[in-house]
């Protein structure tokens, strides 16, 4: 793990998350727009549902082929003169990454959107090694310049507000005239445009991602909607791709089928408007292109996820559909999870990645809606494969004390009805009693995270197991 | 009506027997009026606070003792989607190759519903003999709409309620923010969940709020109190029942917002 991960502070970024008016403004965006979107092109697209369970099926094929398919994969990218490295974890993939870099002489690398090199810590490693990363794509060249991680896997600046990216801009871009009018986003993006433009011309290497890698042809395949990617991959020496094991789909006819449900799953578009197909470098009669092309393909413990009760995850195209719609993302955005990747994915994800003991309240902090599963395009479980993950908690005794001695409290009642009912009873009465003029209690002991925001029900008196015995036994 | 007369065990629920049994009441009501015979064999809890706390070995002594209890009944029926989504959904998956419980599991879940699904589904209840005047709004809680399906079926029942109208809020299908043991694990952010609901709730300008579930309608309630709101917040099976004249959810008897 390369970036320093807030996750076991969870409670804490939350807290600071929810009491923070410019983030809450910002969130509004992920919860109106992305939804109705997504919506719109879905109900466009009679055969959308049948689609989902084509894109799940593909990615549980080549899971379960998955070795045969990296082979495949290597060979087909040896033969269009590209080169594969293998990265175990992070550590070994950022080292592969300086070792091309540093081969070249880079001294400026541009970069586009790649999830992998967040994960990988890639450039923090590149510029402790003297070599100037830039981020290409505008949300991620904004975070970059606040040195933040992405706050969602496909809008990585959705937690900003116009304003903040304004004047992140005037204190960074000081070689622009101070008065200028950088109010409508237009001229805000001119402006990145033009800075972005002198970095794709002095760039030596140029880094991406991968949404999909394809075995049959040796390609890679990225979306985008700015076409930086394109600009990153083309006009340096030499374009390396960030990946990991599950990013092979075994055909370009799964990838056009995955692809159908990704735009539509991410942005609600139909199609993003550059998908990019990368097979190996510059051939003797193109126009242009890298001269060198690299695909680093990084484990970094998913290969473990794969024979266990994570497998599901790995089907994962990264979408951002789930955290769309997740009410605890909308409530305290990307960030609070405190580690890459956030909302529902991230908390399977990343306790697999950094550790259920230091990531373990994600898989917590989830109401089990199910709205996240009931979006998701590869049909991922999201709640059960959080549920596992507090399975691993449980029995590794990593839950908070608190939770284990009142879940041990309520079990001994609740596994034996003899007891519970008496018990309970007589301590609804004793509620009752209580509260019996106001209707609801302001506080209650032991009950505090419930009484702090809401009013609690004083109860009707008498169980209705008490009720029923009484009335069928007179 | 084509299963008049069979035996239905009513899984009561645990936040039902204890904080509000006249929604057992009204569920009864609701059965017998469709011709069930209802019965209620002891009983404690789901198991759902265990089951989603990671603790499998509690969630499997609690659901063995509800199977068994519930054994006999031609079906199932709780009043509520969350715990009929625990016993008809996860009790199975609990039991995935246990060659002794699994078939049970499996026979179990199939006779299980919740309630407002389990009378239009398969009791074939068409209409209920209610009144209520005024306007309502409905929330969709979680479990029971995506798990069980139950979106239709309620607002179906709730449109033969005579003197009822009943206004949908904005994002009725948004989760409230309860969640179970999620609310008091992250009251931070249940509560601005619940904000949101409560918010959208009092928009609609509805006279009471209605739900299928109770651990849901208390949260909502108790929020929607502690603001200062007066709507007054209800199990659907109250009014399909016609029993909307007792004090709603965390009002007094007596109490001038008791009665509405």
């Amino acid at each position: 793990m390369s970036t320093n991960a807030t996750s076991p502070r969870f409670k804490d970024n939350a807290r600071k998350a929810l009491a923070d008016a410019e983030l809450q403004s910002a969130l509004k965006f992920v919860e109106v727009n992305f939804i109705a979107r997504r919506q719109e092109v879905a109900d466009k697209l009679p055969e959308f549902e049948a689609l989902r369970d084509s894109a799940r099926d593909i990615k549980n094929h080549t899971l379960a082929h998955l070795d045969l398919y990296l082979e495949t994969y290597e060979n087909r990218v040896v033969e269009q003169g590209g080169k594969v490295h293998y990265a175990i974890t992070a550590d070994d993939a950022c080292r592969i990454v300086l070792d091309i870099c540093n081969g070249l002489g880079a001294r400026t690398v541009t970069k586009g959107k790649s999830m992998i090199g967040e994960e990988i810590g890639v450039n923090d490693f590149l510029e402790a090694n003297g070599i100037t990363p830039v981020e290409t794509d505008l949300g991620e060249y904004i975070i970059q310049l606040r040195h933040e991680l992405p706050s969602h896997i496909i809008a990585p600046a959705v937690h900003l507000t116009k304003a903040q990216v304004e004047a992140d801009f005037r204190r960074v871009h000081t070689h622009l005239p101070a008065d200028r009018n950088l109010v409508e986003p237009e001229t805000m993006l001119a402006e990145a445009r033009a800075v972005l433009r002198e970095k794709f011309l002095a760039a030596d290497v140029g880094i991406t991602g991968a949404n999909f890698l394809v075995a049959e042809t040796g390609s890679s395949i990225i979306v985008t909607n700015e076409g930086n990617g394109d600009l990153t991959q083309t006009l340096p020496k030499a374009h390396i791709v960030l990946a990991s094991i599950e990013k092979l789909v075994p055909t370009l006819e799964d990838a056009a089928q995955m692809l159908r449900v990704l735009a539509r799953s991410a942005t609600g578009q139909e199609m993003s408007v550059y998908t990019t197909v990368s097979t190996g470098p510059r051939k003797a009669a193109d126009p242009d292109g890298p001269g060198a092309y690299h695909v680093v393909i990084l484990d970094n413990g998913r290969s473990a996820m794969l024979g266990g009760e994570f497998r599901d995850m790995l089907r994962c195209i990264r979408c951002g559909a789930c955290m769309n719609h997740c009410p605890v993302y909308h409530a305290v955005g990307g960030h609070a999870y405190g580690w890459v990747y956030p909302g529902p994915m991230g908390a399977v994800l990343t306790p697999s990645l950094i550790g259920v003991d230091k990531a373990g309240n994600l898989p917590n902090a989830s109401t089990f809606c199910g709205r996240c599963e009931e979006v998701c395009p590869v049909r991922i479980p999201l709640p059960k494969l959080m549920r596992h993950w507090r399975e691993r908690e449980f029995e590794r005794h990593l839950s908070p004390a608190t939770v284990r001695s009142g879940l041990a409290f309520w079990s001994f009642f609740a596994k034996r009805s003899w007891l519970y009912r008496p018990a309970t009873a007589l301590a609804m009465r004793l509620l009752a009693f209580a509260g019996r003029s106001h209707g609801r209690f302001k506080w209650l002991p032991l009950a505090g995270g419930w009484t702090r925001y809401r009013d609690f029900p004083v109860p009707e008196g008498r169980t209705f197991q008490a009720q029923w015995k009484k009335r069928h036994t007179a | 009506m084509p299963e008049r007369g069979k035996r239905v065990g009513l899984f009561v629920t645990c936040l039902v027997d204890l904080i509000r049994p006249s929604i057992g009441f009204a569920a009864v009501k609701l059965l017998e009026d469709a011709g069930c015979v209802v019965e209620v064999p002891v009983q404690t809890c789901c198991g759902q606070p265990a089951f989603n706390s990671g603790d499998r070995g509690t969630t499997r002594a609690i659901a063995e003792q509800v199977i068994e209890r519930f054994a006999s009944y031609d079906y199932v029926v709780a009043p509520s989607g969350s715990c009929a989504g625990m016993l008809k959904l996860h009790y199975p998956e609990l039991f995935q190759g246990d060659p002794n419980w699994r078939a049970r599991a499996d026979a179990f879940a199939a006779k299980t519903y919740e309630l407002i699904s389990f009378l239009v589904d398969v009791l074939r209840v068409e209409r209920v003999n209610a009144h209520f005047s005024g306007t309502v709004t409905y929330h969709d809680s979680c479990s029971g709409l995506r798990e069980l399906g139950v979106h239709a079926q309620p607002r179906r029942l709730l449109g033969t309620v005579q003197g009822l109208t009943l206004s949908e809020m904005r994002d009725s299908d948004v989760c409230c923010g309860f969640g179970g043991t999620f609310c008091v694990k992250y009251p931070d952010i249940s509560n601005a969940i619940v904000g949101k609901k409560a918010a959208n709730v009092t928009a609609t300008g509805a006279q009471a709020l209605l739900a299928g579930d109770l651990g849901c309608l208390m949260n909502m309630a108790g929020k929607l109190q502690r603001e200062g709101k007066t709507i007054a917040v209800r199990h659907i099976a109250e009014v399909l029942a016609g029993m909307s004249d007792e004090p709603a959810i965390g009002v007094a008897p007596g109490d001038p917002e008791a009665v509405r």
